[in-house]
């Protein structure tokens, strides 16, 4: 009895660093048909420490991290365990040896309780009529959820949750496995700084229990508030891995692309012509409303304010795809009104949506067709398309924006997130528009592309395009903005010129009441 | 903070009510029903009688087991088409069955229903869930295939037609006894309703069934075996058609090479109308029981509200018609309460 319990105790203890580490994935190789996805990964995880994982898209991070939850079989190298040899064959394995993960994209249920997304294929089952203890289920999952600081009934449909909410769903499950692993892909790509500060209470937590948490992220300097140990992979292979106390951000990023590269992309001042958007008093009920602001040719206007704040919902619909139900829109300064985004292009406005992959992309397509998708009447002559002239047509698209890919010929399914960017942004340049609204354009793609979109945001202002940027990433919008509006909960609650735009004073007003910025959401 | 603690408060209940409604999804088809039984009733006496009722319940009772079987595939993100055919191979096989050996006791001829469907429900599974052919596909051609054999088999047995003649009278007893007032016969949809709803939502490997339906990548993720689950939806569904085919034989006694055909279509009507959604990992099988009856009332009220020389023509553009103004009603008000739910979460 009392071996036992020492036996416990141990266990429970912060270890030593002697101790072997909990998994150790030692120079992993996999290719997918020929092609390498990862040269020769190491990377070793103590329990108790955060690992960050850091790379440029397509340097392999996620293939590293799926060959680590089992879902893809490394074609060399060798997985450790406490020091003694395994290997995952399926998620289920790599699950019982205690690895959670939470994707980039969440692997939920939409349509299943919240409850069932966290047990799923381990329901608590009575034995005897072999019934789901449903009551055992929703307290265990009521636990659970306090653990993560969410308030929700477990029975509540997964559908209707913020992304943030689904997120700490995750996290729920993974913590209802009793996870030594926790890897997370991007967890804060979609969250505000309130939500993120949140997630990172619970992951310093988990830490303090024991768990060894992979964290993969874009930003920086969340990177470095969180990360003990830093790994940096680049086209494959990993470069090595440090403590985050020896790395500055400057040498972080030099490692990943491998060249110096400023931080941020500063938009030069502009000199602004002539109103190209003027909106005044848009009102949607329940949405937005009062929404009254001017883009001149040359600015960039940036929309900041949480995510939810209404600055999605406003760019669609002065772009005709949501209806208003008051307001006016005036672009030169004629009054227009558009019915449908198709009459807004055709007037000189371009949208570049939030979520590229599913609004702004049909992936299967090549490149060259995806650029010319707006502009297939003039792609044609007697109805007939010739491919000739939207290869030609997008190649000079591609070589303005320096995308990279092997021809204009390859589906953009295959290409990087920053890369897909820049095919989303030449389809609507090649409307040639007065107007261009990007809805977050650099969520999710990495240091080197983002500063590439910034360059090019830079110089189409530059050449009179008029931009409305929305984004939730605040160094971007302070950065890149010649104005800054702020909007909460539906309403235009600030308007900074570039010169008196701090953060503090923008993230003051787009969360309203500093109290407000802490607890609840 | 204090001034904003009563209308939280309102939401919160609010947020319940919504949320329980919400969570019972047949609840807009449910109203369709009921307001066409209403204005069957005004229109016409005699449809609330005993002998019209038994006639609508007898009509779903055969459409319910199948629609049962094709609830399961399609919440796993799956169709079945072939159940019609299968269906009429288990009716004429088991009619010739018990031809021949008229003294096999009738849970046997069940039985062999059922497991004539189960071989050719696992050929649809093994195609799906193992040859990755698309279920559309896969299901368009063994429904061929399995029709076909009726053929090949008739033409083998010599058997082109089954009647009432050739069969057992316990056997036809089936469809005209009575148990406790109820008919043997509809005491097995219900059972098979009963089971079938405690399955899908009360053990796991029910709610797997959900899982793979709702994200298949999710449930790889958590360990569930897709291609298990999908293999026992479709061998499920070709059981129940089996069973289907033979009730199909006690109850009409009369069956050709075409029993079943095009059946798949009211099938896959029923459990649609009953709020399963095509793509998978929403509905179950209270909204497909309420999808049957509505069909078999839509039916029942075209006939008693249409004078019989007339109906001919157009009977079918109507029961296509109401089949759509069905679905269109259950979209409005299911619609009404989804934007009531996002509402509340502005």
């Amino acid at each position: 009895m009392r071996n036992l319990a020492a036996a416990s105790h141990e266990e429970d203890s912060i270890p030593s660093t002697n101790q072997p580490p909990v998994l150790e994935l030692r120079h992993i190789r996999k290719a997918f048909a020929g092609v390498v996805a990862l040269e020769d990964a190491t990377l070793t995880l103590h329990s108790a420490q955060v690992h960050a994982l850091v790379g440029e898209n397509g340097a392999g991070k996620s293939t590293l991290i799926k060959v680590l939850a089992g879902v893809h079989t490394p074609d060399a190298g060798q997985i450790l365990q406490y020091g003694r040899p395994v290997q995952f064959h399926n998620p289920a394995q790599a699950r019982d040896a205690g690895v959670a993960v939470i994707y980039q994209e969440p692997t939920l249920f939409p349509d299943l309780s919240v409850a069932e997304n966290i047990f799923m294929g381990r329901h608590p089952i009575d034995s005897r009529t072999r019934r789901v203890r449903w009551i055992a289920l929703y307290a265990e999952v009521r636990a659970l959820l306090l653990q993560v600081g969410l308030d929700l009934d477990p029975r509540e449909r997964v559908r209707g949750l913020s992304v943030a909410d689904q997120q700490l769903v995750e996290v729920a499950k993974a913590l209802s496995l009793k996870a030594r692993i926790l890897v997370m892909d991007e967890p804060t790509a979609a969250l505000t700084p309130s939500e993120v500060e949140r997630l990172f209470a619970i992951v310093r937590r988990l830490r303090g229990q024991g768990v060894a948490v992979v964290f993969i992220g874009h930003r920086l300097d969340e990177i470095f508030v969180l990360a003990d140990q830093i790994t940096v992979l680049r086209d494959g292979v990993g470069l090595g891995t440090w403590p985050a106390a020896e790395l500055t951000t400057d040498q972080v990023i030099a490692l990943m692309v491998g060249r110096d590269l400023k931080t941020l992309y500063e938009k030069a001042p502009a000199t602004p012509g002539a109103v190209s958007l003027r909106v005044e008093n848009l009102r949607r009920q329940g949405v937005f409303e009062g929404i009254s602001f001017s883009v001149r040719s040359g600015e960039i206007v940036g929309l900041a304010g949480l995510v939810g704040a209404g600055r999605t919902e406003v760019a669609r619909a002065i772009f005709g795809i949501d209806k208003l139900d008051s307001g006016k829109v005036w672009l030169k300064e004629q009054a227009v009104h558009f019915a449908s985004a198709r009459s807004a292009v055709r007037a000189g406005l371009a949208y570049v949506p939030e979520d590229r992959q599913s609004q702004g992309l049909v992936l299967p397509l090549p490149i060259s067709q995806n650029i010319t998708l707006p502009l297939l009447r003039e792609m044609a002559r007697g109805g007939f398309l010739r491919p000739a002239r939207e290869r030609a047509v997008s190649q000079d698209y591609a070589n303005r924006l320096r995308l990279r890919a092997r021809s204009v010929r390859q589906a953009v399914r295959e290409l990087s997130g920053g890369n897909q960017q820049k095919v989303v942004i030449s389809k609507w340049l090649a409307t040639r528009p007065i107007v261009l609204i990007l809805d977050e354009p650099t969520r999710g793609i990495d240091v080197g592309a983002k500063a590439e979109v910034h360059r090019l945001m830079g110089e189409l202002a530059a050449g009179g395009l008029a931009i409305l940027m929305i984004s939730s990433d605040l160094p971007e919008i302070l950065a890149m903005s010649d104005r800054i509006l702020t909007m909460r909960e539906g309403r235009l609650v600030g308007e900074f010129d570039r010169i008196d735009a701090t953060p503090v004073r923008v993230m003051a007003a787009a969360a309203g009441q500093p109290a407000a910025l802490g607890v609840g959401a | 903070m204090s001034v904003a603690a009563p209308g939280r408060r309102f939401t919160m209940d609010r947020r319940r009510l919504v949320n329980t409604v919400a969570r019972f999804r047949e609840f807009g088809i449910l109203l369709v029903l009921l307001l066409l039984v209403v204005i069957t009733a005004i229109g016409n006496h005699n449809f609330l009688s005993s002998t019209n009722i038994e006639g609508i319940a007898l009509d779903t009772a055969i459409l319910v087991i199948l629609a049962i079987g094709e609830t399961v595939v399609i919440l796993t993100r799956n169709i079945d088409l072939s159940v019609g055919a299968v269906l009429g191979f288990s009716a004429l096989f088991v009619g010739v069955v018990l031809k021949v050996h008229p003294g096999i006791p009738v849970p046997i001829a069940l039985l062999l229903g059922a497991a004539v469907g189960l071989l050719f429900g696992l050929g649809n599974g093994l195609l799906v869930a193992f040859g990755e052919v698309p279920a559309i596909i896969a299901t368009l051609g063994t429904l061929g295939i399995y029709r076909g054999l009726i053929f090949v088999y008739s033409t083998g047995s010599n058997q082109h037609e089954i009647t009432a003649s050739d069969l057992p009278n316990n056997f036809l007893a089936l469809a005209t006894q009575t148990f406790l007032g109820v008919k043997l016969f509809l005491i097995i949809p219900v059972l098979l309703i009963l089971a079938a709803g405690y399955w899908l939502g009360q053990t796991q490997s029910g709610r797997e069934m959900y899982a793979v339906g709702g994200n298949s990548t999710a449930a790889r993720l958590a360990g569930i075996n897709s291609r298990r689950t999908v293999l026992l939806a479709f061998a499920l569904s070709g059981a129940l058609a089996g069973l289907g085919g033979v009730l199909y034989l006690a109850r009409y006694a009369q069956v050709d090479t075409l029993a079943g055909n095009g059946m798949e279509l009211n099938v896959i009507a029923a459990v649609v109308i009953g709020g399963t959604s095509t793509l998978g990992g929403v509905g179950g099988v209270l909204g497909t029981l309420i999808g049957c009856v509505l069909l078999s009332v839509i039916n029942n009220s075209l006939v008693l509200l249409t004078d019989p020389g007339s109906a001919q023509f157009w009977s079918r553009a109507v029961y296509g018609l109401v089949i759509l103004g069905a679905v269109v009603a259950d979209a409005l008000i299911t619609g009404r309460l989804q934007r009531a739910l996002r509402r509340r979460r502005a």
